[in-house]
């Protein structure tokens, strides 16, 4: 019997991971497969509170109980955060979700900063490829989807395009 | 260098100098940031982590070997190390209880002077703080900007024009900035004002919190003020509005002290006199107990009604005597009972009190 790398029960899930482009074995029993393959949820005990009676307050403000269901259904196509899942932990799933649900957000910022623009310090190295690097999470995300479904084919498709915006943002980082 | 070099050290913000260093504590200010090519930490799996976790660490690295950080800057993955460091770590104050206690792919970056902590895989990707002695905001942001600086030659963070550094909570987006003072306000605590404080320190979107960060209790009178906006002012005007206030508050504190001394002096100083005695007599004593008489002798050291005493000794006990400090300083793996005992010892041993009884003691 095999035993699964990350405990000592059997491996029942034999995974082909694609690290660097690279195909790395994974033997794990069920539990594990699951945990490898779904996003670590942090524990949202200590989720903090003001910011969820924020929310509650701004939504129950002219939202119907079906636009608010239709809201919370909204799926970031970057991390497939829902907007459910942002109202209940409180916290965002990619940076892209400032962005795809930037008519939620912006009466939440307002609430909480009372301003909506940003006058402070800016990085030296502005992420001008910002698309490229959304695009690199949502790939890897879909790369993970296809290996966790044996769609081997697409994913190794998905790992070509994530090679490639790699290879593009490298050389845009050494040219500069 | 290790780990273990930490325990006998203090830290910089324990080192009681700089200005007001009677009443302020510390300053200081922490940056979120998270890298622009990764979801944040709740979508994040645990490949995506230990990603994140290699892009820092290579990045350290990569600024210790060009002498841009000192080479003797510590890297630990928390995940690796026990849960009594953990502990210590977080007495120290150099990670969050949250990082301590999560799952994963997770570290720490520590200068060796505890000048400053870079936290990796907390609730955003990097969270650099730096800390300074006293009241010295300028200082801790003129640094924690360079660290910020450095580690941007290395990584992309997640940006946006019109919404500044973004962060995985809605409250920190924009400059991603906590700055903070601590305070030590006994007096405002025994004259029943600090609540009148707190509530006009509300009013204007200051944030006030314990010694140990979110939720804490404010033990040993020790109180952290701190802004609560961080979108929409530049990261200079977010520290003049903490810089602004902190010496109203040194202000009200000392009008309380000269009114203690000279409306109660005798019940003030008596007070302060108890406190000393039992922290020098005693054979068995709780933290809390401990972190509450120190607080009476730190304020009556700088009224000068006890003598002989220095503040950075009475700020490393504060720390010292926390469980997890007391354990990695005897080496021993205590019960709550038998700290209480060894805590005892240690204050007896380091307020040079009288000579402990009983054959067993040291």
């Amino acid at each position: 019997m095999l035993k699964c790398q990350k405990c000592d029960r059997q491996a029942t899930f034999h995974i082909t991971d694609l690290i660097d482009g690279k195909p790395k074995e994974l033997h794990l029993c069920e539990d594990c497969a699951q945990n490898f393959l779904t996003p670590s949820e942090e524990d949202t005990s200590d989720v903090m509170p003001a910011m969820a009676g924020l929310l509650a307050q701004h939504l129950a403000v002219g939202e119907t109980a079906d636009q608010l269901a239709r809201l919370d259904q909204m799926r970031c196509p970057v991390c497939s955060i829902t907007f459910l899942e942002f109202r209940k932990q409180g916290r965002l799933g990619c940076p892209h979700d400032y962005e795809f649900f930037s008519d939620e957000l912006e009466p939440l910022l307002m609430n909480i900063h009372d301003q909506t623009h940003h006058i402070g310090k800016v990085p030296k190295r502005c992420p001008k490829g910002a698309d490229q690097q959304t695009q690199l999470i949502r790939l890897r995300r879909e790369m993970k989807e296809a290996i966790a479904s044996e769609n081997y084919e697409r994913a190794s498709q998905i790992r070509d395009e994530v090679k490639a915006i790699e290879v593009q943002l490298k050389t845009a980082e050494d040219g500069e | 260098m290790e780990l273990n070099e930490l325990t006998n050290a203090s830290g910089e913000w324990l080192r009681g100098a700089g200005p007001e260093s009677d009443i302020v504590i510390s300053s200081r200010i922490r940056l979120a940031r998270n890298l622009a090519d990764f979801p944040f930490l709740s979508r994040a799996t645990e490949a995506d982590r230990s990603a994140i976790e290699q892009i820092l660490q290579e990045a350290i690295a990569s600024l210790m070997k060009n002498e841009k950080l000192d080479p003797n800057t510590l890297y630990l993955k928390v995940g690796e190390i026990d849960q009594l460091d953990r502990t210590f770590l977080v007495e120290r104050q150099l990670i969050s209880r949250e990082l301590a206690d999560a799952t994963g792919a997770r570290s720490v970056v520590i200068d060796p002077q505890e000048k400053y902590s870079v936290m990796v895989n907390e609730e955003d990707h990097v969270r650099l703080q730096v800390m300074q002695s006293g009241l010295n905001l300028q200082a801790a942001w003129e640094q924690v900007n360079r660290l910020d600086d450095l580690i941007e030659e290395h990584v992309v963070y997640a940006f946006s024009d019109r919404l500044g550094y973004l962060t995985a909570c809605p409250t920190n987006v924009g400059t991603g900035i906590r700055v903070s003072v601590m305070l030590h306000l006994p007096a405002l605590v025994i004259t029943r004002q600090i609540e009148k404080v707190f509530k006009s320190l509300q009013k204007i979107s200051l944030a006030v919190r314990g010694l140990y960060g979110e939720g804490s209790q404010a033990m040993g009178d020790f109180y952290q003020i701190s802004n609560q906006i961080t979108l929409g002012l530049t990261e200079e005007e977010l520290i003049a509005k903490v810089a602004d206030i902190v010496p109203v508050l040194i202000d009200y504190e000392r009008q309380a002290r000269d009114f203690l001394i000279r409306e109660s002096h005798e019940t003030l100083h008596d007070r302060v006199s108890r406190a000393f005695g039992i922290l020098r007599t005693a054979q068995t004593i709780s933290s809390e107990e401990t972190m509450h008489l120190l607080s009476s002798v730190r304020m009556g050291l700088n009224l000068g009604l006890i003598g002989d005493l220095q503040i950075p000794t009475i700020n490393k006990l504060f720390v010292h005597t926390q469980p997890a400090h007391l354990q990695k300083l005897t080496g021993n793996d205590l019960d709550s009972a038998a700290r209480n005992i060894e805590r005892a010892s240690y204050l007896r041993k380091h307020l040079d009190g009288s000579k402990p009884n009983g054959p067993t003691q040291n």
